[in-house]
């Protein structure tokens, strides 16, 4: 199978391929793993069945996958358990050797694939940085340099001389961060680093991850997580059976593993958040959902504070009068965090025929903390606890950036005054 | 912009081009290793060179009063700790490389770095307990009326060939466990008939006739040897009277020095044959793990 690359449609203001360097070239690669029937683990059993070994299963991991990851890109390589996505990153990181094709590096490539490689839990944090960033490629020296730094970014300046067995899960993570953007690696390869850590820690090394890009080194991440893929990366390669089904830009991506993952019908969509189906035919329809910065840009990410704009685009097959229209916005742990309807504001929305379409657009000032939103719509029928004619759950997708961290879900803009009697 | 690899071969490799990171890599497991044996003990690093001290007494009652091994060997005790310590190295190293692969097998799966790197760490843990071993049978030997001779100089050659040859034997013991199993019940068997076979507790001179047979094990000429260079000849004074005696060196006990060039050519063999084998394993150690 011949495998076609960029032919995504790319979205405004990313790396386009070929437009600037390389930083890894893949071609052609492949990637095989023999199982045998019988595993000969014993000599006796080799002694035995001399001919037998001679039989095994392939399994294609990685299945004549082409790409090039351009400098400076964050590029997400998503799939299933078991697609083959970790094999390819293994591959990339140099862990495995290819079977065939051509791989070619750009600059110095960090060694690990995973954060916090070589922890020791028996040692104490002061102990496993210095051992961990020796590991991922420091000198001795740069180490110790780097050592104030590393705890200061983790903020565990009071828990030095813990062991790592007392740590939560949670300052693992932030310790093993902190060692692993040290490393003077052109290119960092990451098998699902963002799958831990709260909302605001994801944040954090997004904004960290902003900060490598901006000096030119290109990450490649692998996950399972969708909206991590739409959150952070500038495009996105989908496996499935060690081939590549899809290439560019994330949301687009994101969609097709949808599609796959949940085993609907493998269809194109005409819009971006189009419903995949499976709604019985009622008398109005939601056709899509998306978020619109104030100039009527279609955004999937907005600044903190700045307005923002739901908007729902609704079908109607019977006519109706005054139909209730419903945005519902809940963050990435599944509160919800914002609820509205027409139905509040006494709104009258008019009269519609059978055939006819409607947006309808929900402005409101975006007091949300930084984390990652979604939208579910719907519409009703007039009267009073109306037939709800459509509902579609996390339809559209909103990330909100934000410089304060306090673990609430609103930032209210408010004012201090303090005054003393 | 430097273009880091190219190709098919890219991969992971027994040895990297990389000499300082694969310095500091078989330091940082080793130093790590070693902490960690002796970590939250109360006595902690002093363990490793209580341990070898308390060992000898034990085996200095058992070997020199219950069983009478050394009778008419000049300095029995310290050729018996000698032989103690070296064994223990040579054991460790190989014994403990068999699953050193397969415990470490996060690192191997999760990071590129030289594969060469563990079982050498595994060796340099065992070097630093001989070292600790080492300062402790020199306590015994001054005890023991042993005075320092220019001939102790020969000790770190004799430690450095049994390193290569525990090096290699470990090579080849942590690549095979990979791909079978019971590599592991098989050393076990294999090392135990080694100690006993080798003059370890025994001098060669107890093979009596085929004491030039036993040269060619190179433990044993190593042994041998590391005996010589400690005691050499001299004199013994015992019950007022002053007793002249000779220990052989190898050479002499093999029959001549050329009979030494088997055990190096062993040494050699075994130590070209685990780089071989490792060497040729290593691009696919992470995957068949």
């Amino acid at each position: 199978m011949t495998t076609t690359t960029e032919t995504s449609p790319e979205a405004p203001g990313r790396p386009t391929p070929g437009s600037a360097p390389p930083a890894i070239s893949v071609a052609h690669v492949s990637k095989a793993f023999r199982l045998p029937h019988q595993r000969y683990h014993t000599l006796k059993e080799r002694a035995l069945h001399p001919l037998r070994s001679s039989s095994y299963d392939l399994l294609q991991a990685v299945d004549d996958v082409t790409v090039e990851i351009t400098r400076g890109e964050f590029f997400g390589i998503v799939g299933r358990n078991g697609s083959g996505k970790s094999t390819l990153l293994k591959c990339l990181a140099g862990i495995y050797r290819i079977d065939e094709g051509e791989l070619t590096i750009y600059g110095r490539l960090s060694p690990f694939i995973e954060l916090g490689v070589g922890f020791n839990m028996d040692l104490t944090a002061r102990d496993n940085v210095l051992i961990n960033a020796i590991m991922l490629g420091l000198s001795r020296k740069q180490a110790r340099e780097r050592f104030d730094a590393i705890i200061a970014f983790a903020e565990l300046e009071g828990f030095l001389d813990l062991k790592l067995k007392n740590y939560s899960s949670g300052m693992l993570v932030r310790l093993a961060f902190s060692v692993a953007i040290q490393v003077d690696a052109e290119i960092l390869l990451i098998d699902e680093v963002l799958a831990v850590g709260d909302a605001s820690f994801q944040q954090k090394c997004f904004d960290e991850f902003e900060r490598l890009k901006a000096s030119g080194r290109t990450i490649v991440f692998v996950t399972h997580d969708m909206s991590a893929v739409e959150r952070f990366c500038d495009r996105a390669m989908l496996i499935e059976h060690g081939k590549m089904l899809e290439i560019g830009e994330p949301g687009h991506v994101a969609r097709r593993y949808r599609e796959i993952n949940f085993g609907r019908l493998v269809h194109e969509p005409a819009e971006p958040g189009r419903p995949d189906g499976g709604v019985t035919a009622s008398a109005a329809q939601i056709v899509g959902a998306w978020f619109e910065s104030a100039d009527g840009a279609r955004i999937r990410a907005a600044a903190h504070g700045e307005p923002v704009v739901a908007c729902l685009e609704v079908e109607f097959r019977e006519a109706l009068e005054n139909p209730v229209f419903g945005f519902t916005l809940r963050n990435d742990v599944g509160a919800t965090v914002f609820a509205t309807s027409t139905a509040f504001s006494e709104l009258r929305t008019g009269r519609f025929s059978a055939g006819e379409t409607a947006v309808i657009r929900m402005t409101f000032e975006n007091w949300l903390t930084a984390s990652h939103y979604s939208l579910t719509p719907s519409v009703a029928r007039a009267e009073a606890g109306g037939e709800v004619l459509d509902v579609q759950k996390d339809l559209a997708e909103l990330t909100v950036h934000g410089w304060h961290f306090t673990g609430a879900v609103t930032n209210l803009p408010h004012a201090f005054e303090v005054s003393a009697q | 912009m430097t273009t880091q690899a190219v190709g098919r071969q890219y991969g992971p490799a027994a040895i990297e081009d990389d000499a300082r990171r694969f310095l500091s890599l078989t330091l940082t497991l080793a130093t790590t290793d070693f902490k960690l044996r002796y970590f939250g003990s109360a006595l902690g690093y002093l363990w490793s060179l209580m341990r070898p001290l308390m060992l000898f007494g034990v085996l200095y009652v058992v070997f020199t009063q219950v069983f009478s091994l050394g009778k008419g060997v000049p300095h029995y005790p310290v050729y018996l700790l000698t032989g103690i310590i070296l064994w223990t190295f040579f054991v460790e190293t190989t014994s403990n490389n068999v699953q050193s692969l397969v415990v470490r097998e996060g690192l191997l799966r999760k990071m590129r770095f030289p594969r060469l790197v563990i079982p050498l760490s595994v060796a340099l843990v065992a070097l630093f307990n001989l070292g600790m071993n080492m300062i402790a049978v020199v306590v015994f030997a001054l005890a023991n009326g042993v005075y320092p001779h220019w001939s102790w100089l020969e000790m770190p050659v004799l430690i450095v060939l049994l390193g290569f040859l525990a090096v290699g034997v470990g090579m080849l013991l942590s690549a095979l466990y990979v791909r079978y199993r019971d590599i592991q019940p098989i050393w076990d068997v294999v090392s135990q008939a080694l100690f006993y076979a080798s003059p370890v507790i025994y001098t060669a001179f107890q093979y009596k006739t085929l004491k030039h047979v036993a040269m060619f094990n190179p433990i044993g000429a190593i042994l041998t040897q590391m005996h010589y260079s400690w005691v050499g000849g001299g004199t013994i004074v015992r019950d007022g009277h002053a007793y002249p005696y000779v220990v052989h060196d190898a050479a002499t006990t093999a029959g001549g020095a050329v009979f030494l060039l088997v055990p190096l050519a062993i040494i050699l063999g075994l130590f070209c044959l685990g780089l071989w084998f490792f060497t040729r394993e290593a691009p696919r150690i992470a995957e068949n793990l």
